[in-house]
Order: C-alpha cells, then sequence, then structure tokens
C-alpha cells in the first residue's frame, strides 16, 4: 500500500513539474538581467523595472484588461438573460435556441474566427464600403467565445431553482420584475458569477479571434489594436520571449496562484459551513415538530396554524 | 413609463446576438465556399482544395496529430484523473485546482516559453518538429482531459466495482469490465475537447515546430493572412463537417451529458 501510494504521488507529481517547468524557469530567471535563458547574471530586480517602462507590454496589458472587463459583462448580461428568457419559453423555442448555443461551444475556435471575418469583410465591402475592423469587431468576437459558456452556466442553476418561490412572490403582490429581481436573480447568482469569470478567462487567454477580428483603437490609438497574446506571439516568432515577458510572466503566476489560493480556501470553508448549517437544521426541524406534537395533544391546532401564518409573512 | 416585458422577451437580444454573429456568419462561409473571387457559383475551392496535394496533407496529418494527442492525454490524464478522483490517494481539492491552474497563465506565453526552454536544455525545436510539438500539444491540452476525466470519476459506484472483485475479477477485470464502462461519457468528452482543437490549432505548432508543421489552423491562417476568403472558408467548412461528424460520434455514447467545456474551473 505504501509502495503504490509512492508511485501514486510520484505520478501526479512529475505530470505538474511537466506541466510548470517551463512557467517555472520564465519565473527563475526573471531575476536576473540577461538577454537569453539558461545565463545567469547575479540576482536582480531589472527586468521589473524595465517591465514598467515598455509602453508596448504596458499598452498591450492594457487593452487585454479592458477587452477581458467589457466583453465579460456584455457576456454576462445577454448570457444571463437569454437564460432566462429561454427557461420560461416554449419547448420549440428553447430547443433552437439550445442548439444555436451549442454551436458555438463545439466549433473549432478558428472556424467561428473566419467566418465573423469573411462576414465583416462582406459587409465592409458590400454594405458600408469601408473596412469595420475595430475595437466593436473585435469585442463582438469576443462576446461570441463567452456567451454560451455564460447561458450554459446560468441555466443549470435555474432549473435547480423551485419555481414555486417566483409565484409566490406573485401571489404576494411582487410585481413580475420585482420578482425577478429579487427572487429569481439572487438564486441563479452563482451561475451567473462563475459565467462572468469564464468568459474573462476566455477572453484573456484567446489569440485567434483577437488576431482575425481586431482593427485599430484602444490605447494603440490610430495603430491595429495588440492584446497580450498578439504581442508575444509576434514577439515569440521573431526570436525568444523577451526578458521582460519574464518578469511579467512572474506577476501573472502570483495573482493567479492567489486566486487559487482564496478559492480553496473558500471551498473548504463552505464545506464546514454547510456541515455545520445541516445540523442546525435538523436540530430546529426536530424541536418544530415537537412543538407541533405538543400542541395538537392540547386540542390547539388552530393557535399554532396563526403563528405559521404570522412566520411566513 | 414602465415597460412590459414578458419573462420571455428576455432572450431576443441573446437570440439575436445568436443569430447575426454565429449563424449568418457559418452561412456566408458557405456562400462563400461554393463562390469565386468575382462572386459568381463555382467549385474552385473545392477542386483547389482537393487537387492539392499539399492540402490534402495537411487535412491528413492533422488529423493523425489530432488523434495521436488525444491518445496521448488520454494516456496520461486517465490515470491522473482517477489518482485524484480517487480519496485513498487524494482528499485535497488545491491539487486539482493545480492542474487547472496553468490554463489562467497565457497560452502563448506559455507556449514560448516551453519553445525557450526545449532550445536551452537541447532539444532543438527546429530540428525535432514533430517532439516539441507532441510535448506543447499534450501540456497545452492535459488540463482539458483532466477535469471531464475527473468529474466522471467522482460519481464511480464504488460498490460495483468491489461487487466485480468479489464475484471473481481480478484487477484487469475490474478495470475493462466495470471502471472502463462507467467512465465511457468522460472518455468521450475529454477527447472531444481535445481532438478537435488540436487539429484547428494555430500558435503550438507554428511556435514549436518553427514553422515545420503545418495543422489545418495553420493552413487557414495562411488563407485569411492572403485574404483567399474562398478558399480559407472551403477549409472551415471541411472543419465544420469535421466538427458536425464528431458531435454525432460522440452524442451516440453520452445523451445526457452536457458539453461542459472549462464549466469547472
Amino acid at each position: 500500500m505504501i509502495l503504490k501510494k509512492i508511485f501514486a504521488y510520484s505520478f501526479i507529481y512529475l505530470v505538474l513539474l511537466f506541466l510548470y517547468l517551463p512557467v517555472f524557469v520564465l519565473i527563475a530567471f526573471s531575476f536576473t538581467n540577461s538577454a537569453n535563458l539558461g545565463i545567469w547574471n547575479g540576482f536582480s530586480f531589472d527586468l521589473y523595472t524595465a517591465l514598467f517602462k515598455d509602453s508596448e507590454i504596458m499598452i498591450a496589458v492594457g487593452n487585454t484588461l479592458i477587452i477581458a472587463v467589457i466583453s465579460a459583462v456584455v457576456a454576462t448580461v445577454l448570457g444571463t438573460l437569454g437564460a432566462i428568457g429561454t427557461f420560461y419559453s416554449k419547448k420549440r423555442t428553447r430547443g433552437v435556441i439550445e442548439g444555436l448555443t451549442q454551436i458555438p461551444v463545439v466549433n473549432a475556435e478558428i472556424v467561428m474566427a473566419l467566418s465573423l471575418t469573411v462576414m465583416f469583410v462582406f459587409l465592409g465591402s458590400y454594405v458600408f464600403r469601408s473596412s469595420l475592423f475595430s475595437f466593436w469587431t473585435l469585442l463582438i468576437g469576443h462576446v461570441c467565445l463567452a456567451v454560451p459558456f455564460v447561458y450554459l452556466n446560468v441555466k443549470p442553476k435555474l432549473m435547480q431553482m423551485d419555481p414555486s418561490l417566483y409565484e409566490a412572490a406573485l401571489d404576494l403582490g411582487a410585481t413580475p420584475r420585482r420578482a425577478l429581481t429579487r427572487i429569481v436573480v439572487p438564486q441563479i447568482l452563482p451561475g451567473i458569477a462563475s459565467g462572468f469569470l469564464l468568459s474573462i478567462t476566455l477572453s484573456l487567454d484567446d489569440f485567434i479571434i483577437t488576431a482575425f477580428t481586431r482593427g485599430p483603437g484602444l490605447l494603440n490609438g490610430e495603430g491595429q489594436i495588440e492584446t497580450l497574446s498578439t504581442l508575444v506571439q509576434a514577439k515569440i516568432k521573431k526570436g525568444p520571449i523577451p526578458p521582460e515577458l519574464r518578469a511579467l510572466t512572474t506577476i501573472i503566476f502570483i495573482i493567479v496562484l492567489m486566486i487559487v489560493l482564496i478559492r480553496s480556501l473558500k471551498i473548504n470553508f463552505k464545506k464546514k459551513e454547510s456541515k455545520h448549517l445541516k445540523k442546525r437544521k435538523a436540530f430546529s426541524q426536530a424541536t418544530n415538530e415537537r412543538a407541533y406534537y405538543r400542541n395538537t395533544s392540547s386540542n390547539s391546532i388552530s393557535i399554532n396554524l396563526s403563528k405559521e401564518e404570522k412566520k411566513n409573512d | 413609463m414602465r415597460i412590459r416585458i414578458s419573462r420571455k422577451n428576455l432572450a431576443v437580444p441573446y437570440f439575436i446576438f445568436l443569430v447575426l454573429f454565429i449563424l449568418i456568419p457559418i452561412l456566408i462561409i458557405i456562400y462563400y465556399a461554393f463562390t469565386n473571387a468575382e462572386g459568381y457559383f463555382s467549385w474552385d475551392a473545392l477542386v483547389a482544395f482537393f487537387s492539392s496535394y499539399t492540402k490534402l496533407n495537411v487535412l491528413l496529418v492533422s488529423i493523425l496529430i489530432g488523434l495521436f494527442n488525444t491518445f496521448l492525454c488520454l494516456l496520461i490524464g486517465y490515470p491522473l484523473a482517477y489518482l485524484l478522483s480517487n480519496k485513498k490517494f487524494n482528499k485535497n481539492y488545491i491539487l486539482v485546482m493545480l492542474f487547472v491552474m496553468p490554463m489562467w497563465i497565457n497560452f502563448v506565453l506559455r507556449t514560448g516559453a516551453l519553445r525557450d526552454l526545449l532550445n536551452w536544455i537541447g532539444i532543438n525545436t527546429g530540428s525535432y518538429p514533430l517532439t516539441s510539438t507532441m510535448i506543447g500539444m499534450v501540456s497545452n491540452y492535459l488540463p482539458f482531459t483532466i477535469l471531464p476525466l475527473y468529474s466522471t470519476m467522482l460519481k464511480l459506484d464504488q460498490s460495483q466495482i468491489e461487487a466485480a472483485s468479489d464475484l471473481g475479477c481480478n484487477p484487469l477485470q475490474v478495470f475493462t469490465k466495470s471502471i472502463i464502462p462507467q467512465t465511457i461519457p468522460g472518455i468521450v468528452s475529454a477527447a472531444m475537447m481535445v481532438f478537435m482543437p488540436t487539429m484547428s490549432s494555430y500558435v503550438i505548432s507554428d511556435t514549436l515546430s518553427e514553422g515545420k508543421i503545418t495543422l489545418f489552423g495553420n493552413s487557414i491562417y495562411l488563407s485569411f493572412t492572403n485574404s483567399d476568403w474562398n478558399g480559407g472558408s472551403f477549409m472551415a467548412l471541411i472543419m465544420l463537417i469535421i466538427v458536425f461528424i464528431s458531435m454525432i460520434f460522440s452524442h451516440k455514447f453520452d445523451k445526457k451529458e452536457d458539453v461542459q467545456r472549462g464549466s469547472n474551473i
């Protein structure tokens, strides 16, 4: 058994090493100012100061973040409304929308990128008579990439929801809009949040759609919009990774690591909390039942009922 | 003034967006695939594709590399997901997160880092294009295989496995007769997440083989840089057909499970 365990752990950590080694090497060599990987010129933070002075990289990082946030917000609003609307539609409409949603999920990214680009070229040359490529086409591309995933994250939460709660809110005098914002949205909030986060990650990591649909704009002004992906791709096509980008890798790695640690701590915390809650629920249920039986035995059901009604108000 | 919006109509903007930017572009691709540069109907792109030895070769190589990468990712990812989901070995969710974490570091940056590392330790990417491309593919797509496999393995029916061994199966038989059949949906969705993206990938093959291995994604990209919209559209159409075939293939195996790429993140 111990041998088995050692074997299992060495396998797990070997694969982890394989996945992380390139990043770790970059991080290690971000603390020396050599031009190439593998040459150690003594410890220094030179690359970090150089990174923040490098306007090209800073512009790309800024663009990447702006696009990620805007496209994630748009995709989240669109996808959430779409999921809620579809959930309450007729079966046939639902089937059509679900089918359309599946297309971008299974489709190859490059096909999606090319199809959008061809459409923009078509519209630009036959309808608008000028190039459409700009921040807006890029935004549409990123929203296309993310929106089905928002939909797919919100949908299961809607299905788990107790449908009678919405009806109850209407019965108690809430307008449909109020019932939606006060009853439905809070229940599907976890799905909306994970959809939003997923949209951000998809946008941050995207290369193909950005390369196809971008045009001039954002922080690049008149020039083509460069995001981190397109900038790094252009650089590594010519030669090794520029030294400043090693420093950037370290910073990205630390941020991601923090997010992962905080999330897993939260999950552990939630697990403990839910155990605790379950215990309390079971306890209160038992006491309620006991009270109910005591009341019925003394022929005071009516008092008990009126109390219940007050509680519900 | 209050505008009354029915709940159903909330889906209207979403529907319009999907039609405008998902459905119509695909129809335009089909239109472009069967017209020539002047806009008239023609079989030019089709003839050009199927008569070009290099393009057919690219398609074949892409399918082979896609299959090979799927095989490698499953070979490493399957036992790994099993160990991670098994309470005897791993009680910690952080370890699973560690396998997902590389996905959050920009993948172009990771690919560049891998190439520089390979060059540094002596595996020259220009001299060993296939080896370095495969290393890059596996390291990029392995997390995508681990996630679906891990989530199906969490649901493994332990009592069935125990029953199998109680009824006289040896460990190998337990594996082939109980564990594998139970995890087929995970295997299929993992394969789907690797095969197609590998075939159509651009950055990994371009960077790690120094342009020596051309995959389907690279040729589509090339037609984009050359503004060859008709040829590019035809190749995209072929890619769409492959997507469609693999969709039907995967639906045969799992009718219940939705495709949930990365929804576990």
